[in-house]
């Protein structure tokens, strides 16, 4: 999103400061978002609802170039499911709706990948934060939606591929979640309140591809990761340290819950302590 | 077996034949120490299960020593900059210092290494809370009055001690969590007015992290705090031998006699006997419970922080007074009090002050100077009952506060609603718990005396021939021409149902509550048959 403003209002895009590639890889797909969107939103703004046509399927097709191209039957499928499910609150051309949804005109497929693969879209109920529940939509499908609000609007698109670095980034991966995410999902990723209800999720049922477009969209309370802030190897790296601490058992026996001396406080009141006193009332018993 | 006390015994005159009584002949030849410790042997202790809670607490700190010795050959508080190549994958290649280092050393490298530094750290909370639940013990039967003030202070100084001891060790090894402990222990040192700066800078040799401060923690950490430790309890348990342990009053137990068993054999046998279950039930928490997995945590990077950091739960009480505490500023003459300080050091300052103060606060208001050697059931004291549930409700709002991030998580609860809760609760709730817990004292005291007067309620209920029913008591001893009873009450506890009279064994109590405890089957016919015989011959006599 900010990516786009950079192109229109002349900026040059921040170099990132960890390297890799900066701006050939970074500027390209940076303008052609910003073509895409304005040609997109013009097709539907004249109302072409045959858009499914051949010229726009080559359009479509083009426009996501980074990324898989998305097919026009993947996007019709997409369309279909939207016009099912999502028209009530995000408005029939994804303008939004006043007091139910917003707009979804520039969020991106990343976005909508994220939001309805992990369950948060549709929404249950307004309140201070989604919550994560058993999705509503097959992969297929959430794809599709994807591909879908990514033709219309325009934005950050839903990435593809391997999104885990491999064994030797584990440990970078690692500094860079206590550095980035553990202020709020905690360090050993289990979640924790913000205010007002509103929370950070454990990445404990998370996949990749679900962590990886949260860094990329910043879902909820969560801020934007851009890949200038943290590259796509750094995302990667992040997201191969939680999967791997995640499979990892607990050296040490139980893990209870692994949130650290508040589960130790229960353990050893209740079952420390607890053990000793029935030993001390079974010693006492023996005195009489 | 009961004895009562002064013991003595006759003198042996006849030549020791076992080894072991040779091997005493050669010692006591040299040293001439049979009488003294025979004295000291012979020494009676009273026995109740409550007295049993101090020992946990000693015997925790033999297991921290034990272990804690093991874990000097290994660990290095250094806090130069190392980059990890151990056997912990997620941590390859990582700068961090070698304190943090040598932590995952003893984790993943050094054998048997997790498991002492599990049991260690199992054992330092057993400390705390064994020690906590001892001063409760103290404090709700009255032992700390008068002679006994002075072991209550050296009491709450070890309770004190052993706080500090284990935030220390809790910051030793350098990583997130206790990284991040130190920095809010720094902030604290910080927020007292006028001299923070220069305590801080003391402390650390310069602003927080500092380089030396490891190193200063450590001496203090396994040489100074627990030399301390080591001499008060050596005065602690001093006292107690002095001025004899404090009993409950009851059969040969007075204000001037001491009824219990023998320190040796009796005593020293089940004393050695719960040593080993203190280590038993230590050593499987470590075995089994993972605790401080610092290798989930990282090393401390002052840049870095978790959220759901938490202190170990000896702490969370003051974690939980200052999320608790609104944030007041205030400027003063040129000076800054920042909202840190009144939670942090003015709080536990008075909460340890009342604590220190209590004994002679209570001689004073109930005017009583007097020496005092046997218990109080807590029943019978109702004001410090209830005072005391006051102090443990207001704890328990400050420790819960002190994990209301964790709790609001786990629960699904707005974390404002769980401070205002907190606030709300920590104000509201002393008072009801002051009064929900005197009216139970009042209770309890006059089902005592109802007990005394009526007998025992059997559960059988009669028919007169007027057609009345009434249900039989059994009454406790000898009863007035009214049928009421003519004991006194006598600070000793009141058996309410059948099954107690005869035994107050707290064992036999939990299992009488759920079907009668029946004694041996031969006793039991024989005692059903004399039933038969009294029944039949009552039935006689009616019918004549």
């Amino acid at each position: 999103m900010t990516d786009d403003f950079d192109g229109e209002l002349g900026f040059e895009p921040a170099v990132p400061a960890t390297g890799a590639e900066p701006s050939a890889a970074a500027r390209g797909p940076q303008r052609r978002p910003t073509l895409r969107r304005k040609l997109a939103a013009a097709a539907v703004l004249t109302g072409a609802l045959g858009a499914m046509g051949g010229s726009y399927a080559a359009f479509a097709a083009s426009s996501g170039a980074a990324n898989q191209p998305s097919s026009a039957q993947q996007i019709a499928e997409g369309r279909q499911l939207f016009e099912n499910s999502c028209i009530t609150c995000h408005g029939a051309n994804l303008q939004g709706v006043v007091g139910r949804g917003p707009t979804l005109l520039g969020v991106g497929g990343a976005a909508a990948y994220f939001q309805v693969s992990t369950g948060r879209m549709p929404l249950a109920q307004q309140g201070p934060e989604a919550n994560r529940k058993p999705p509503m939509f097959t992969e297929a499908q959430t794809e599709a939606l994807a591909a879908y609000v990514q033709s219309v609007g325009g934005g950050t698109a839903a990435p593809t591929g391997n999104l885990r670095g491999s064994s030797a980034d584990i440990a970078v991966g690692g500094d860079l979640f206590r550095l980035n995410c553990a202020s709020c999902h905690g360090v050993t990723f289990k979640g924790a309140p913000l205010s007002a209800g509103k929370y950070a999720p454990s990445l404990y049922p998370s996949t990749d591809k679900q962590m990886y477009t949260a860094m990329l969209t910043g879902p909820e309370s969560m801020p934007v990761f851009s890949d200038n802030q943290i590259t796509p190897d750094q995302k990667k790296a992040i997201i191969a340290y939680v999967q791997n601490i995640k499979a990892s058992k607990d050296p040490g026996g139980e893990g209870i819950g692994r949130i650290g001396p508040v589960s130790e406080a229960v353990v050893i009141w209740v079952a420390g302590v607890g053990a000793l006193m029935i030993a001390i009332l079974w010693i006492g018993a023996k005195s009489q | 077996m009961t004895t009562t006390s002064p013991v003595t015994n006759p003198p042996r005159r006849t030549q020791p034949r076992t080894p072991a009584g040779k091997m005493g002949k050669f010692v006591d030849d040299r040293l001439n120490v049979a009488g003294p410790l025979r004295k000291q042997l012979n020494k009676v202790f009273p026995d109740h299960w409550s007295f049993m809670m101090g020992e946990i607490a000693l015997y925790s700190f033999i297991v921290l020593l034990l272990t804690g010795t093991f874990l000097t050959f290994f660990f290095d508080p250094s806090q130069t900059e190392v980059v990890y190549n151990g056997r912990y994958v997620p941590m390859q290649g990582i700068e961090m210092s070698r304190a943090y280092a040598s932590t995952l050393d003893i984790s993943f490298d050094v054998r048997g290494g997790l498991v002492i530094r599990q049991i260690h750290h199992w054992a330092a909370l057993m400390f705390v809370a064994a020690m906590m639940i001892h001063m409760f013990r103290v404090f709700f039967t009255g032992a700390f009055r008068k002679p006994r003030e002075f072991n209550w202070l050296i009491g709450l100084g070890l309770l004190a001690l052993g706080i500090v001891e284990g935030f220390a060790g809790y910051s030793l090894p350098d990583d997130l969590l206790s990284g991040t402990g130190l920095r809010i222990a720094d902030a604290i040192m910080l927020s007292i007015p006028v001299v923070g700066t220069w305590v801080s800078f003391l402390v650390f040799g310069g602003t927080f992290p500092g380089h030396i401060f490891l190193d200063r923690l450590y001496i203090a950490h396994v040489l100074l705090i627990p030399g301390i430790i080591l001499a008060l309890i050596s005065a602690h348990l001093a006292l107690v031998v002095r001025q004899k342990h404090s009993q409950f009053p009851g059969n040969g137990r007075t204000e001037h006699q001491v009824s219990g068993e023998r320190v040796y054999p009796i005593y020293a046998a089940k004393a050695g006997g719960f040593f080993f279950i203190v280590f038993a039930a230590l050593a499987a928490l470590g075995a089994f419970a993972q605790i401080n997995p610092i290798w989930l945590f990282g090393p401390y990077q002052p840049s870095q922080v978790s959220s759901g950091s938490q202190p170990d739960w000896y702490m969370m009480f003051l974690d939980g007074s200052t999320r608790l505490f609104p944030s007041w500023e205030i400027r003063l003459w040129g000076h800054t009090l920042p909202p840190l300080f009144w939670p942090t050091v003015v709080l536990p300052g008075i909460l340890g002050a009342m604590a220190a103060l209590y004994p002679f606060i209570e001689a004073r208001m109930t005017r009583d100077y007097q020496h005092h050697n046997l218990l109080q059931r807590p029943r019978d004291v109702p004001v410090r009952t209830s005072l005391g549930l006051m102090a443990i409700t207001f704890y328990v709002v400050l420790f819960l506060s002190g994990g209301n991030d964790i709790i609001a998580h786990v629960f699904d609860i707005s974390l404002n609603a769980m401070t205002w809760g907190g606030r709300i609760a920590l104000l509201i709730l002393p008072p009801i718990a002051y009064a929900a817990t005197y009216r139970i004292c009042l209770g309890l005291q006059r089902h005592d005396r109802e007990v005394l007067e009526h007998g025992i309620e059997t559960g059988i209920i009669k028919v007169l021939p007027t057609g009345e029913y009434i249900e039989v008591h059994q009454p406790l001893g000898p009863t007035d021409d009214h049928g009421h009873g003519l004991l006194e009450y006598s600070g000793t506890p009141v058996p309410k149902r059948m099954n107690q009279l005869g035994v107050m064994s707290p064992v036999k109590l939990i299992r009488g509550f759920f079907y009668p405890v029946t004694e041996k089957p031969e006793l039991q016919a024989a005692i059903d048959e004399a039933d038969a015989a009294e029944t039949s011959q009552r039935q006689h006599q009616l019918t004549e």
